[in-house]
């Protein structure tokens, strides 16, 4: 998968639900990348981030950072 | 099987509730005030000589054949236009009425050719029947006259023939053309005995008119005046069959006239609810694709797309798909197959394809062509509904008083709709349009939008929000709706954020292009004018923020209180004939039957108990994913079922890397697509005529589609699914589509009710349809939302990635046009392409004039993706710095051009705004040259051989 890609489509995830009500953006982030990206796609953009995770908006950065997470404790 | 014959009322039914009593012809008969006595006499079962009258058209009085005596009142009124009242006691047969009708009825023979043997409608002509009704014997008047038997036929139109000679001058045919289509096309010219039907302007045929042969004339002649000319070449059927057009979602009913296994025509059914008796130019006439020469009806197999395709049997088809498959899993893993269904396709058929995948691939990689049109519609109705699906039925029309078009061209592309949305209007109600486009709809005949928003392409959600920034600011909410249906702490922080002053018309008219003023006026219209109601289409959901626009919608639908009952509402006009129904098959990677994730344990059980296999737990991959995935290598298999995804999918020359880079493409279609150029095994499909099924349109109504002839290719296109199952190792047993619909029935709570039988009874049913509403549900969250409370959601207007500049000053458009479809692989195989051979590109004359393009060059169009040549069309339909073309020719390929940015949520491709340029040119690109030498190479057909 184009990083690139990846990237551009992780951040307007995240432009949506920044301004969302209920103050909790990077669950919602990460919760739409775990019900919608293939299981392909989410490591992909987890490589990224382990790569520096260059041109990441912040709370996406976080949010990808916990899918890291949920994916290492599973 | 007999021909299935309506009753004719004669004239529309009453609204009234208030009921009448009268005698006719020494019957008591009820009925509702208003209703006339023709219709009464019909509903008591007395049939009035008529010819000028029929239900569909309000009552004219010309032809003086229904006339009946009433006591007490003098004279012989005509019954078409003589209201019934309390007591009225009719006769409808007397010795007066006698002799009148039959010197009325001498009066027309008189001046008609005496062929009726060698008449196209013979045995199905009202005027032959009339002339039995009334006893007409003789015709004391001789035919040496002046009469009109030397007129000119117009067999201009490709489907049907207008013999003047014929015309008894009843008007049906222009009065359908008004009040049914709505067109105004055609019009009675001169007076007296000089009186004649006549299309358009002094000069024109039919061909050359306004006329968009929607049918509706033909319909209601009641001679041999206007003919589909298949009837003239074949003769009158002898059986008919009820099914489902397969164009549209609209989803209109049509009777299958056959002779044998020989469509004659199709002829809309009155009793059909999406359509009610109407039709378009593609439903009625074309279908003759199903016969045409380039069907391929043969398996064929290659073992690289340079060979020559190889025809071979269905068990050698089927097992190099199933070989490789297993091949492919066993090298690249579990992940490297799916499967892409299609809107074309029945409910049955698509669900068989996600089961295949989910079942036998053993992954979620399964997604359906709804992701390129109508996936934000699912999404956002969910998160602010809780329910993925249009919100009225297409009857709800008719009690709006405010409508808005968003992103929509139903005119064109769903015409049967528009039909009935303009008589609405025609009878008062006002009309909102935001289109950057200057559609039909915003003024034709009769027709002129309040307000059209001409908004700059990708600003759809800032010109929501700017509406919805007025009707809070203004104190225009619905209150009382919001507080009893709506989660309160959603819309106050939503309604904090539409009143920022960056969402205030003001604000963004600087980035829409749409005056402030014009604005605030749709607002407060929409917000005050009644039951207002919003139509969108793929000009909304087709944007890298098209999810969002979706919600704006919602929440502008909630704040006003337009949800819950008929004229309201929110309303996704599908594209294709079954959008609805392959969202709700579970075609989705990310979710089963009805709209339930994949990752939902409970639900995933019930599906592995049922098919007894384990179900993969995680989303599988999107098509624009596959593409992607295939480029990267870890994406090799592809099942494609009547879907052109390289014609239809954006960024074709990406599309056409990720094909050629896959190792395993099966297409299974009617005609060798341009998928098929990448293809390894082509399975052939059937048509809609040949399959047995449902469709579920855009109002969630599933109609029921009935086989009227045998699978061409010997196989339906539910039972090759089922034979690469069983091939793969993965049993699926059914005899019948029926069968199919009963599993699903089983595993989807909103379709519990739906059965083959249901459908029979009720002739179609909208979904949810379960214990609480048996007979269906016309609309929906009456009393409160599926999803509990109305759930506002902020809609930040986030300016699309893709821009404009220096080299790419322009914005490309797309959309359709009324007489093609889709990718046009069926209507580019009809007589359609008479009015429509090739794509064009709209340019307004101030950016034609300074690229010095004329009307009809040929110009070149480039974008950062690709470049493709077409010719021009200049007007000033669209606006300066906008341009727009049709998909519907691979010839141009207008996705050369597109780009991959999508929708946030969904990944909808946004092919409603790409920078371009355009330039003079004077012969097709390179990418042209190249794909037509690629596509004529890829088809080449190898001459049998023995397996």
């Amino acid at each position: 998968m184009s990083e690139d890609k990846l990237v551009a489509m992780a951040n307007q995830i995240g432009r949506f639900f920044v301004p969302q009500r209920g103050g909790d953006p990077v669950s919602a982030i990460a919760d739409h990348l775990q019900k919608f990206w293939d299981p392909r796609m989410r490591a992909a953009i987890v490589a990224h981030l382990e790569k520096g995770g260059a041109d990441l908006d912040d709370p996406v950065r976080q949010a990808v950072r916990r899918l890291k997470e949920a994916e290492a404790r599973n | 099987m007999s021909l299935i014959s309506e009753t004719d009322y004669g004239t529309p039914p009453s609204r009234a509730g208030e009921q009448v009593t009268l005698t006719i012809d020494g019957q008591a008969v009820t009925v509702s005030a208003g209703t006339s006595i023709m219709r009464a006499a019909v509903e008591a079962g007395v049939s009035v000589p008529k010819l000028c009258a029929t239900d569909s058209l309000e009552a004219f009085g010309s032809c003086r054949l229904c006339l009946v005596e009433v006591a007490g009142r003098p004279g012989t009124p005509a019954s078409c236009t003589t209201p019934v009242a309390p007591g009225m006691v009719v006769s409808t047969q007397t010795e007066r009425l006698k002799q009148i009708r039959r010197g009325v009825m001498e009066l027309y023979i008189s001046d008609h050719p005496l062929d009726c043997l060698t008449c196209a409608a013979n045995g199905d002509c009202e005027l032959q029947d009339m002339a039995g009704a009334v006893g007409l014997r003789e015709v004391r008047y001789g035919y040496e006259g002046a009469n009109h038997l030397g007129q000119e036929k117009d067999e201009s139109n490709p489907y049907f023939a207008f013999d003047p000679s014929k015309c008894i001058v009843c008007s049906r045919c222009v009065r359908a053309c008004e009040e049914v289509q709505g067109t105004f096309a055609l019009t009675i010219q001169g007076r007296g005995f000089e009186s004649k039907v006549s299309p358009g302007a002094l000069g024109d045929d039919f061909l050359s008119s306004e006329c968009v042969s929607c049918g509706a004339c033909v319909q209601a002649c009641p001679t041999a005046t206007l003919s589909e000319k298949s009837v003239i070449e074949i003769g009158t059927p002898e059986h008919s069959v009820v099914t489902t057009c397969a164009y549209c979602g609209v989803g209109c009913s049509f009777k299958a006239e056959m002779r044998g296994e020989e469509v004659v025509r199709m002829v809309p059914w009155k009793d059909g609810k999406a359509n009610r008796g109407h039709s378009c130019v593609k439903g009625r006439f074309a279908w003759g694709y199903a016969n045409h020469k380039e069907r391929i009806l043969k398996p064929m197999i290659r073992d690289s797309i340079d060979q020559p395709w190889r025809e071979v049997s269905w068990e050698v088809a089927i097992g190099r798909v199933a070989s490789e498959f297993k091949r492919l899993q066993e090298k690249h893993g579990r992940l490297a197959i799916g499967g892409i269904t299609s809107s074309r396709c029945t409910n049955e058929e698509t669900y068989l394809v996600q089961k295949l995948v989910r079942g036998g691939f053993g992954n979620n990689n399964v997604d359906t062509c709804a992701r390129v049109c109508h996936s934000p519609t699912g999404y956002g109705l969910k998160e602010t509904f809780g329910t993925s699906a249009g919100t009225q039925d297409f009857d709800s029309v008719e009690h709006s008083d405010v409508v808005l078009v968003i992103g929509a061209n139903p005119t064109d592309a769903h015409p049967v709709f528009a039909s009935r949305l303009k008589r609405r209007l025609r009878q008062g109600a006002r009309l909102i349009v935001i289109d950057p486009r200057r559609t039909d709809l915003v003024r034709s005949p009769h027709i002129e939008a309040d307000h059209h928003l001409a908004l700059r392409p990708g600003t759809n959600a800032a010109v929501l929000n700017a509406l919805a920034h007025v009707i809070v600011t203004e104190g225009l909410v619905n209150e009382a709706f919001v507080r009893e249906f709506c989660d309160r702490d959603a819309f106050e922080y939503w309604a904090q954020f539409v009143s920022d002053p960056r969402n205030s018309p003001e604000s963004v008219g600087l980035v829409s292009g749409v005056p402030a003023e014009t604005i605030r006026a749709a607002a407060r219209l929409f917000a005050t004018g009644g039951n207002a109601a919003i139509y969108y289409g793929l000009g909304v959901t087709e944007h890298s923020q098209g999810t969002t626009t979706v919600m704006a919608i919602a929440n502008l639908a909630m704040a006003t209180g337009n949800i819950g009952r008929p004229g309201v509402g929110v309303n996704p006009l599908r594209g294709q004939n079954n959008v609805q129904g392959s969202c709700d098959m579970g075609s989705f990677p990310h979710e089963f039957t009805g709209y339930r994730h994949v990752s939902d344990d409970a639900t995933r059980h019930a599906f592995e108990a049922l098919w007894g296999r384990p179900l993969d737990r995680e989303p599988g991959l999107r098509i624009p994913n596959m593409f992607d995935a295939a480029l990267e290598g870890t994406f090799k298999g592809l099942y494609v079922q009547g879907e052109d995804i390289l014609q239809s999918d954006p960024n074709t020359k990406h599309v056409a890397a990720a094909l050629a880079a896959m190792e395993c493409v099966v297409v299974q279609d009617l005609f060798l697509n341009e998928t098929a150029n990448y293809a390894h095994v082509f399975l052939p499909g059937s048509s809609f005529l040949e399959k047995d099924g449902t469709f579920t349109n855009a109002e969630r109504r599933i109609n029921r589609v009935r086989r009227v002839m045998t699978p061409r290719s010997g196989m339906a296109d539910w039972e090759i699914t089922l034979a690469i199952a069983r091939a793969m190792g993965f049993e699926m047993r059914y005899g019948h589509p029926s069968e199919i619909m009963d599993e699903i029935a089983r595993l989807t709570p909103g379709f519990a009710g739906v059965s083959y039988d249901l459908l029979d009874r009720l002739g179609s049913v909208q979904w949810p349809c379960n214990e609480k509403a048996p007979e269906g549900t016309p609309v929906m969250h009456i009393g409160g939302f599926v999803r509990g409370k109305g759930n506002f959601m902020v809609t930040e207007y986030v300016p699309t990635d893709e821009r404009t500049g220096p080299r790419f000053p322009l914005l490309l458009t797309t959309g359709r046009i009324l007489s093609q479809y889709n990718v046009g692989a069926q209507t580019r195989r009809t007589d359609n392409v008479v009015w429509h051979d090739e794509d064009v590109l709209e340019i307004h004359p101030h950016d034609a004039e300074q690229r010095g393009v004329r009307d009809g060059d040929w110009v070149r169009l480039d974008s950062r993706a690709g470049a493709t040549t077409l010719r021009a069309q200049v007007t000033d339909r669209v606006a300066p710095g906008v341009v727009y073309t049709t998909f519907h020719h691979p010839e141009t390929q207008a996705n050369v051009v597109t780009t991959e940015h999508s929708d946030w949520a969904t990944n909808c491709p946004e092919y409603k705004v790409t920078a371009v340029q355009v330039s003079p040119s004077n012969g097709p690109s390179e990418w042209q040259r190249e794909y037509g030498r690629q596509a004529e190479h890829s088809r080449r057909i190898a001459k049998a051989a023995a397996e």
